[in-house]
């Protein structure tokens, strides 16, 4: 390693019972391309925005360039010459690119904002022909706005700069662009971590990598001395021997027949069978498109092409009160967004689908019944049915989105990320409850980030890969590094 | 919070507004007890309250569902002058009564459609059939208020009503009467849960198969009435049909209903919250004017209101989190 520039050492972050840093080591050198990988879930991300000042540490102590640091907010990690560059950009549209890149560090005479030499110092760095400095930021491309956030670092004379996922928007073209620029940096003594899936890009530009696993830093070392492969058996490890609890079911004639379905952008073709009493998981990273096939199916978003067939029905694409009519029901990934009306009761979440009521009118007794009767069904931990569905933890908030699709008695679940943000003891009931529902011959279709679970809970697994869907497989022939090798580099 | 907390959360809701219109008649009445507290004063003021209550029971729908309806105004004036042209026609009275609240019905609708068809936010939709609807008022009018025997429609909105055990206006007990149907709709109806998962959560409730697009529609078509209802009563008030009649009275049922605990990011507001709302506006000009404090001390109080009572509520709701 050259000159050790950003250290952070045993850094540990729970958040309420969960534990997303269990004692985390990073280094990082002067000038050097770093490459930080991991699973969803593994911990990066809270491990930078540790790193950025988003989140204090529990324990644990940095230096950044020989010194103590501890940014208290974002800005201090700014200041300090920490800069974050993340997926969803943080740029002023309207803005001239010149504008932008000196955004918030304006000269100015008179209060009135000079020309400025850092602008053209900073475009001659990024080299790139649509960066002319009076050209609004929302006439370019994604590559192109990615570097005037770089070019920002570079004005701030950033000593460490993050990049969060740099290439999962950018065509191949526009990531050779930005592999030049992260050259520039490295020769210009800007250190670089680096966070990616795609281990191709990490071996191509990375000096050096660490592998978070489980909130724990688990290999790290030279990118030139380690295979991919190797890379990602690190990323996996060995199975914690978490709790799956198996329910036993059987499937029987199928239920819900997908044939080329395609959506606005993705899926791509997507093709597969489900069973009554099967669940079938869908694995893939982030952005491959298996959000927006449920969307699809569920009528949330428009279908281009492609045939769907539920217990017979045929058709291509229709609205989401169809799909409830038939059955289907969806639990979105984003819970506080789309999901559960948060400042409403619990009673209306539940039976928002499918309310109780007689010629329109509430019947209030008998609702709060159902809710109890469901409540008590899923041991969702609540006082009163009309108690707000926003004062319930994350993981009951989560049995409540489960219990409207049952209480609507649909037969179809679509499970986004069912898991996500809520507390081991809840998993493990989330896991029960799915395998009950397969046990009364419902079908579950089940989009999850984490590997181990779809192992665990599934009967079959399909791999979703930039919007296209690989064959399924029973659970008995995947491996976890196969799903994983597949996620990342598509279906051989 | 408990079930049991969350029933106090919302009679508090209730309450704030009516600790604080409690207070401003403490204060009249201790500032002008013979004028202030006469059974007559109250007569007035509930009259005046009228106009402003029926607008904020559509707003608090409105405002529940996530939008705003700045149109309500101009609503009222073009529902009075369309009542008042009917009557001078030689109409009968429940006629041109269904007349005005038929245009202002008319103009809900308008205002619905663009806002789902279009997908405009009901801020710019509204500001623009504001002033088509004012427009088209005046052109009815000639520019010129328009005389006409509004005949019992007039009596509604007469203080000292026949029969006398009434003892308040017909249009005071109008308004109440509906007030307490919106309020039991609102709170015990399909399309009530319905108004306010919308604003409290457009995507849970398009997730659930809410048919969110007809569910606005129809809020809009329902503060359409209630504008053109306050209109014909307004015209039973002036007795002549008004083309510029309610001008920025927009803004007093907005604050009518953010005052009563409505929230202008939706999900949030009550019908009895925005009467009492309602209510609290016109004690304050009522009070204000007796006392012979000058017109601009009045708006400069109730601007101050308006910032009070959210700025509590948004600490109360801080403190219960």
């Amino acid at each position: 390693m050259t000159e050790l520039l950003l250290s952070m050492e045993r850094i540990r972050k729970r958040f309420g019972p969960v534990v997303a840093l269990a004692g985390v080591d990073l280094e990082v050198g002067r000038g050097e391309v770093h490459a930080l990988v991991g699973e969803n879930g593994a911990g990066k991300s809270t491990l930078m925005k540790v790193l950025s000042g988003a989140h204090a540490p529990d324990d644990g102590r940095m230096t950044l360039d020989g010194v103590a640091y501890a940014p208290r907010r974002p800005v201090d990690a700014l200041r300090a010459g920490v800069a974050m560059i993340y997926q969803e950009l943080n740029l002023a549209p309207d803005l001239t690119v010149a504008q932008n890149l000196v955004l918030g560090r304006e000269r100015s005479r008179l209060g009135v904002v000079s020309a400025d030499p850092r602008v053209d110092r900073a475009l001659a760095v990024l080299d790139h022909p649509d960066l002319a400095p009076d050209r609004p930021v929302r006439e370019l491309g994604p590559g192109a706005r990615q570097l005037v956030e770089i070019g920002r670092a570079l004005v701030g004379e950033a000593k460490v700069v993050v990049l969060d996922e740099p290439t999962s928007s950018l065509s191949a073209a526009e990531s050779e662009k930005l592999d030049a620029v992260i050259r520039a940096l490295r020769a210009r003594d800007v250190s670089i971590v680096y966070i990616s899936h795609f281990l191709e890009e990490v071996k191509r530009i990375a000096d050096r990598y660490t592998v978070l696993r489980d909130g724990e830093t688990v290999a790290t070392g030279r990118v030139a001395d380690t295979e991919i492969a190797a890379i990602v058996e690190q990323m996996v490890g060995r199975s914690l021997g978490e709790a799956y609890p198996r329910v036993p079911h059987e499937p029987g004639e199928p239920l819900l027949e997908v044939s080329a379905l395609s959506g606005r952008e993705r899926p791509e073709g997507a093709s597969f069978t489900l069973r009554r009493g099967e669940i079938l998981g869908i694995a893939g990273l982030v952005g491959a498109g298996r959000t927006e096939l449920l969307r699809a199916l569920m009528g949330l978003d428009p279908v281009r092409r492609g045939r769907v067939t539920i217990g017979g029905d045929v058709d291509g694409g229709a609205g989401v009160r169809r799909r409830i009519a038939q059955g289907l029901g969806l639990v979105s990934e984003d819970r506080k967004e789309e999901g559960l009306a948060l400042d409403r009761s619990i009673a209306e979440n539940l039976t928002l689908s499918r309310p109780v009521a007689r010629l329109g009118w509430i019947d209030r007794r008998l609702r709060s019944a159902v809710t109890k009767k469901w409540s008590a069904r899923l041991a969702i931990k609540m006082d009163a049915a009309e108690q707000p569905v926003g004062a319930l933890s994350g993981g009951n908030q989560q049995k409540v989105a489960i219990a409207r699709l049952l209480h609507q008695e649909a037969e179809l679940l679509l499970l986004d990320e069912p898991t996500r943000g809520i507390d081991v003891g809840s998993k493990v009931e989330v896991y029960r409850l799915i395998g009950e529902l397969a046990a009364q011959g419902k079908s579950v279709l089940m989009v999850s980030s984490y590997v181990p679970e779809l192992l665990g809970v599934c009967d079959r697994v399909a791999v979703m890969h930039r919007g296209a869907l690989g064959a399924p497989r029973p659970v008995s022939e995947w491996t976890e590094v196969e799903i994983l090798d597949e996620a990342i580099r598509g279906a051989a | 919070m408990s079930g049991a907390r969350a029933r106090l959360q919302r009679a508090l809701d209730v309450a704030g507004p009516a600790i604080g219109l409690l207070l401003v008649m403490i204060l009249f009445a201790a500032l002008v007890p013979d004028r202030f507290l006469s059974a007559y004063n109250f007569k007035t003021i509930a009259t005046q309250t009228v106009i402003v209550a029926l607008g904020a029971i559509g707003m608090t729908w409105v405002m529940v569902s996530g939008g705003i309806d700045l149109s309500v105004g101009s609503v009222i004036a073009l529902a009075s002058v369309v009542t008042a042209v009917l009557l001078r026609e030689g109409q009968p009275e429940l006629v041109a009564l269904l007349g005005g609240v038929a245009i202002g019905a008319a103009l809900g609708a308008v205002n619905g459609l663009l806002i789902t068809r279009l997908s405009i936010v009901p801020f710019i939709v509204t500001l623009g059939t504001m002033g088509i609807a004012r427009g088209a008022a005046k052109y009815l009018a000639n520019e010129q208020t328009v005389n006409a025997d509004a005949g019992w429609l007039a009596d509604l909105m007469t203080k000292t009503p026949d029969p006398g055990w009434l003892l308040l206006a017909k249009g005071v007990w109008i308004t109440l009467a509906l007030a307490l149907v919106m309020a039991l709709l609102l709170r015990r109806t399909v399309f009530g849960v319905h108004t306010f998962a919308i604003g409290s959560s457009e995507a849970t409730a398009r997730l659930c198969g809410v048919p969110v697009e007809r569910v606005k529609v129809l809020v809009y078509v329902l503060a359409g009435v209630f504008g053109g209802l306050a209109g014909v009563l307004q015209l039973g008030r002036l007795t002549v049909g008004d083309p510029t009649t309610a001008i920025g009275l927009e803004l007093d049922v907005i604050a009518a209903v953010v005052i009563g605990g409505g929230s202008l990011s939706g999900g949030r507001g009550s019908i009895a919250g925005a009467l009492l709302g309602a209510f609290f506006m016109a004690v304050l000009a009522n009070g204000c004017t007796l006392a012979g404090v000058p017109n601009y001390v009045q708006e400069i109080l109730v601007g101050a209101i308006i910032i009070a009572a959210v700025a509590l509520d948004h600490l109360r709701r801080r403190a219960s989190r």
